[in-house]
């Protein structure tokens, strides 16, 4: 069987943040796909410091992802709350309809 | 060591955050907004009091220091936020925002760009600066019966969101490809160049991404213009101010004591950024109406001017940044001081054409606001004039020459749209007057407008303290 090494872990996280970056930048239908996109590439990089973490025998890393996740959640929270009084005001939280100021 | 008591002023400013809140949730009172924003300037004076008295010093196992640089950026950081404070106390009295929780959302802001200025570990880099951003998305969206406000937030917390993951990301390269996530030990093994790999090159470009969104630097810029308009007033003061000095200051240190070594790799990424910005600044904004709108990209373009001298990466090109912001906050908090002025029957303005005769009906607000953009156009004898001269010299010196000449030639370009405003005011046919301004405007708009019109004077504690500020990093 093939060992799982730092590598691995590496390509499965680059995907994530592609995967994340992609979510954003070609979503036309829902701000809620946004907020998961966002913690897409949040959890890339947790799964980064943590691989690196193991391979380096440093605790610091590790530490660094209880950190992350600690924001991750206030961040989460902060956006839910910003989605729900936007859509009060415009009725709608379709990516195509956030257009009120431009240019 | 744990050394503590280095961070006293965070420490401090965070429990008189606490301590506010909680007395703004007891008192039954309506009127908490206008004592709590009083208690909030209290707490930066105090604050600023301790970091000019505090001790210089390493903390918390290396995660934190204190020295000439942190101070500097952090009296800055205060003076901003103070000015955003004093800026809100009218507007948000007319527009039904009197809540206490604004000036507490500034306050916690205020104490994550402390930590930022004092952040010599990419963990402490990574925690000041979310207790920042998400603070400023909360204030972004404060108007929240206006759609306006709560667009403003969101695209603000998206794209936000998506800088910070990038930047997390590229910290956890950065951590991979070291092992450490000290800046000092960062900085001794990159001494050896054997230790430079490619995946520590895309953590950097991830690093300088995330940092170049929060100063909205071209090409992570485009936040910016909707932002600027669509938050309320103040708050685009305050984003336009402090976080701006906190992030540039983060960037600098970031750059100069970890990567110092690498000064070859990240100094094209510098450059290119900051050509990018000014170009940008000077020519999007000259088909702006809104002038909200002209001050966004007008900081896109200051931000680049200000890159210069992290791109010369000498230290007299950080003692140019460290002047430029300084200049910068105070021309910046004066025109919003201003704009915060255009309110007529009640109802503000934010269009340049309402500007419109002001010379002739309120002489004293259309000077302090020629002040303000014959300064922001580099013209002398005002501080922006100074500002670019220092940043100029310091890219000169360092052999950029290229990058000091599209500086002065976007600045001339810039100065066309700076300049027609104020030939809006003294030219153009007189409208009706606005209403009258309340002190504490007056008082921010002469305040801003006297160290503005002034600095050529006493211009000497000024330079000295960014210089020996600008030494520290170089050790």
């Amino acid at each position: 069987m093939l060992p799982v090494a730092l590598s691995h872990y590496l390509v499965v996280a680059a995907l994530l943040l592609v995967l994340g970056v992609f979510g954003i930048f070609l979503n036309r239908k829902n701000v809620i796909i946004m907020l998961m996109s966002v913690e897409l590439i949040l959890l890339a990089a947790n799964l980064n410091l943590v691989a690196f973490s193991a391979v380096l025998q440093d605790l610091v890393g590790q530490v660094f992802v209880m950190f992350t996740l600690t924001v991750a959640a206030a961040e989460a929270a902060i956006g839910l709350a910003i989605v729900v009084i936007y859509f009060r005001n415009r009725g709608s939280i379709q990516v195509e309809d956030v257009n009120l100021m431009k240019g | 060591m744990m050394n503590w008591s280095l961070a006293v002023p965070e420490l401090v400013l965070a429990c008189c955050g606490m301590a506010i809140l909680l007395f703004g949730a007891l008192m039954k009172r309506r009127e908490t907004f206008h004592l709590a924003s009083m208690l909030t300037i209290g707490a930066f004076l105090i604050t600023a009091m301790l970091v000019i008295a505090g001790p210089h010093g390493l903390a918390y196992h290396g995660q934190f220091v204190a020295d000439s640089f942190s101070g500097f950026v952090k009296l800055l950081v205060l003076a901003g936020s103070a000015f955003a404070v004093v800026a809100s106390l009218d507007y948000n009295e007319h527009e039904n925002l009197r809540r206490f929780e604004f000036p507490v959302l500034i306050l916690f802001a205020t104490v994550g760009m402390m930590l930022m200025a004092s952040a010599v570990n990419l963990m402490t880099l990574y925690v000041g600066l979310e207790l920042q951003s998400l603070s400023i998305y909360v204030l972004a969206a404060f108007a929240r019966d206006q759609l306006r406000s709560s667009e403003a937030g969101l695209k603000y917390f998206v794209l936000g969101a998506l800088a910070s993951g990038l930047l997390l990301y590229g910290i956890s390269l950065i951590y991979g490809f070291t092992g450490s996530m000290q800046f000092d030990q960062l900085a001794r093994v990159l001494a050896d160049p054997a230790r430079v790999s490619p995946g520590l090159i895309v953590g950097i470009v991830f690093l300088v991404a995330g940092l170049a969104f929060k100063v909205s630097a071209v090409p992570f810029h485009m936040w910016t213009p909707d932002v600027y308009e669509g938050a309320p007033t103040p708050v685009t003061l305050l984003m336009g101010t402090s976080p701006k000095v906190a992030a540039m200051a983060l960037l600098v240190r970031a750059m100069a004591t970890p990567f110092g070594h690498l000064l070859g790799q990240w100094q094209q990424l510098i450059v290119l950024v900051s050509i990018a910005s000014m170009l940008l600044g000077a020519l999007a904004a000259i088909g702006q109406r809104n002038i909200k709108r002209l001050m966004a990209y007008s900081s896109i373009g200051h931000m680049g001017y200000v890159l210069i001298g992290l791109a010369a990466g000498t230290p007299a090109g950080i003692r140019g940044v460290l002047l430029y912001l300084v200049t910068y906050v105070f021309m910046s908090a004066g025109t919003f001081a201003c704009i915060l002025a255009m309110r007529r029957r009640g109802v503000m303005l934010e269009q340049i054409a309402d500007l419109g005769g002001l010379g002739r009906r309120d002489p004293v607000l259309a000077m302090w606001l020629t002040v303000f953009m014959f300064s922001m156009a580099g013209i002398p004898p005002f501080s922006g004039f100074w500002a670019k001269y220092f940043i100029f010299t310091a890219a000169v010196q360092s052999g950029l020459w290229a990058l000091a000449v599209i500086g002065v030639l976007t600045s001339v370009i810039g100065a066309y749209y700076y300049i027609r405003i104020i030939k809006v005011m003294y030219f153009d046919e007189p409208q009706e007057a606005f209403d009258p301004r309340p002190p504490s405007l007056s008082l921010l708009a002469a305040g801003s407008g006297l160290f503005t019109t002034l600095f050529f004077v006493f211009p000497a504690p000024f330079v000295g303290a960014a210089e020996t500020a600008a030494k520290v990093l170089f050790g």
